[in-house]
């Protein structure tokens, strides 16, 4: 038997719904609070049945329309290297500070997708992220932790 | 009355508040369009400038930040399907589509104009209605709340969903449990943190808004790079088009602006509201307002569809005064800002500010209209230069937006769990969106799930845990029926169309 995707994904939902309210009902509340009219468990709830009955309707219910996606038009390739760039970008980004971190993703991703103009490429990475910082830290005065450009003396 | 608005007049009028009123909607609109940044934070950001000035000079200067952080955060949703702020989620259902077809010029001026018409209109109730609209907030109470956002949750997902109602209300049940992670508000017990300190404040509205507007959007461009009807729809964003708007196409504006601005300023009204939801239903009356065949241009780029929350967030922002002027309650995170800089002025907002203090009461009012007048005058002309976004190519265009995704969630915590969860919520977005799970249901059920939990729990510690709440009060009843009639319409119709 075939399931169509918007039914996985409704049984996926379904799923999810369970766990939530498995986790909803686990909620520690206060001693007095076990049997007030409304507590921190009384809205998680209501939306934990409330998954359940609408991923359980999705499921039963027969599609009126099926949603077909040509898997063959998908660009898999550089949507994986963008979220691996992505999360490399988001582990670094604390230890090396925001200016290295954010001028190497957006350099590495204009090459993933195909760019090779190193000067364009160039510009639209480093200075680029050098006037936003300024735009940010030295006109707006919002504060931008950077401790790369603190060490080497550029921001205060 | 007629006094009051020469007084407003005379004092919004100088030199010094309208050079005031320059600088702030050029400043709002660069912030507003900035990632994370919006007109709360623009505002806050003026604070301190502000104190520098006498008060009127000061709120002159607020105002126009606040209406041109408003336009700025329309034109990132319309440009870059990037919204900034609630408010404008709802400008991106038809502007973005309208940019992608090679009209981002005429999608941003049909923005301003209906923008400039929602406040002008708003601005006119507000000098008129201001102190009856107060007592008519006032009666709205936790019951007709809860029964509101019922309201706009069934409507938004009724009109988004393209005919399928069911796939929009497990969005919404789904936005409503991301809402719920973090700390209760009430008790402080900790709930679906998992013994993660990052989640105990919650997830942050900026961080699931960019993640299935912007970040998703920018990862299906790519997963779908290799479709050629996708394909040839990118070549078409190169196109600028023009600022101009044909006969046919004001016409169409002028049907949906008064009515949206009618909304939007009641809405805005009721504290708490505000410009997210009065946007979303005024998008969703028009759905129901136009005919048929402008029905189906919904979602695909429709001049009603851009034009209805673009005035009904502007004339709600309006509206929002109406509590804080006459109650001195802040009807919006916005206004509540604006109260902080009130108080640090020395000035009380409230039913005795009209007499204590008639100048400020009128000015902020006049500086309030003064201020979309000079958005629109300095606005109009850049839209050409603004709208060149969409000229850069898609290899910069890309990495551009997840590099500002990155950069507002960055601001905000400046920890990577965030990144991270940011990263993770755009995957699942990105295939949700491939199957056609519309995400604006998400966001607004998102952003309404911590007052509906409040008024559901103030309502249901009123009535002793009784469901009577829903049919005790006739203004209850009446939203809740209306929500009833939409639900049984979707049900109606989806059979209709199988026969």
């Amino acid at each position: 038997m075939r399931i169509s995707p918007t039914k996985f994904i409704s049984l996926l939902f379904l799923v999810l719904s369970v766990f939530y309210l498995y986790t909803a009902y686990n909620i520690q509340v206060f001693a007095f609070d076990e049997n007030a009219p409304f507590n921190a468990r009384t809205f998680p709830i209501y939306l934990g049945w409330a998954g359940i009955i609408l991923s359980s309707l999705k499921i039963i219910l027969p599609e009126k329309v099926a949603i077909e996606v040509n898997h063959k038009h998908l660009d898999y390739k550089s949507i994986i290297y963008l979220i691996i760039i992505s999360l490399i970008y988001a582990a670094v980004i604390l230890k090396i500070g925001y200016f290295i971190s954010t001028s190497l993703f957006l350099f590495a991703s204009y090459y993933f997708l195909g760019e090779r103009r190193w000067g364009l490429m160039f510009i639209l990475s480093f200075p680029f992220v050098a006037a936003f910082m300024y735009l940010l830290h030295g006109l707006l005065n919002i504060y931008l932790r950077d401790p790369f450009l603190k060490y080497i003396g550029v921001m205060g | 009355m007629i006094e009051g608005i020469f007084i407003g007049l005379s004092t919004a009028l100088s030199l010094t508040n309208i050079l005031m009123v320059m600088v702030g909607c050029f400043a709002g609109t660069i912030i507003g369009m900035l990632p994370g940044l919006g007109p709360m934070t623009a505002i806050a950001l003026m604070i301190p400038i502000t104190y520098g000035f006498d008060p009127s000079t000061g709120l002159i200067l607020m105002a126009g930040v606040y209406y041109g952080a408003v336009f700025g955060g329309s034109t990132s949703s319309i440009l870059l399907n990037a919204p900034g702020i609630p408010g404008t989620v709802a400008t991106a259902f038809d502007g973005y589509p309208m940019a992608q077809q090679g009209k981002a010029g005429k999608a941003l001026a049909i923005a301003a104009y209906s923008s400039f018409a929602g406040g002008t209109i708003s601005a006119i109730f507000l000098l008129v209605a201001a102190p009856s609209l107060s007592k008519v907030s006032l009666a709205f109470r936790s019951p007709d709340y809860f029964a509101l956002m019922i309201l706009g949750l069934t409507a938004i997902s009724a009109f988004s969903s393209k005919g399928q109602f069911l796939k929009a209300m497990m969005m919404v049940v789904l936005g409503l449990m991301l809402a719920t992670v973090g700390q209760d508000s009430l008790s402080d017990i900790t709930r679906f943190t998992f013994n993660n300190m990052n989640l105990t404040d919650g997830i942050s509205f900026v961080l699931i808004v960019m993640a299935t507007f912007a970040m998703s959007e920018a990862l299906t461009i790519i997963f779908r790079g290799k479709d050629p009807n996708r394909a040839a729809k990118q070549i078409s964003l190169t196109e600028l088009g023009s600022i101009k708007v044909n006969k046919e196409e004001t016409i169409k504006m002028a049907k949906t602006i008064p009515r949206s601005s009618i909304l939007g300023f009641l809405i805005g009204v009721l504290p708490g509201a505000g410009a997210t939801i009065a946007s979303f239903l005024a998008y969703g009356m028009e759905r129901n307002y136009v005919n048929e065949e402008e029905k189906q241009k919904f979602g695909k780029g429709s001049v009603h569809g851009l034009s209805a929350p673009e005035t009904a967030n502007n004339a709600a922002c309006s509206g929002s005064f109406v509590p804080l002027l006459t109650l001195g309650i802040p009807g919006s995170g916005t206004t509540a800002v604006m109260l902080g800089a009130l108080l640090g002025f020395g000035i009380q907002p409230g039913p005795r500010l009209y007499q204590t203090n008639p100048e400020i009461f009128w000015s902020v009012i006049m500086s309030m209209y003064i201020g979309m007048v000079v958005l629109l005058i300095l606005n109009l002309p850049l839209i050409p230069y603004i709208a060149r976004i969409l000229a850069v190519p898609r290899n910069y265009l890309i990495p551009l937006i997840l590099f500002f995704s990155v950069t507002g969630i960055y601001l905000m915590s400046f920890n990577n769990f965030d990144i991270f969860l940011m990263i993770g919520i755009a995957v699942v977005a990105t295939f949700l969106r491939l199957y056609d799970f519309p995400m604006p249901p998400l966001i607004l059920a998102f952003v309404l799930g911590g007052l509906m939990e409040e008024t559901l729990r103030r309502s249901l510690l009123i009535s002793d845990g009784s469901p009577n709440f829903l049919w005790d009060r006739p203004i209850t009843l009446i939203i809740l029926i209306i929500t009833v009639v939409i639900v049984f319409w979707q049900i109606f119709s989806t059979f209709r169309k199988k026969t």
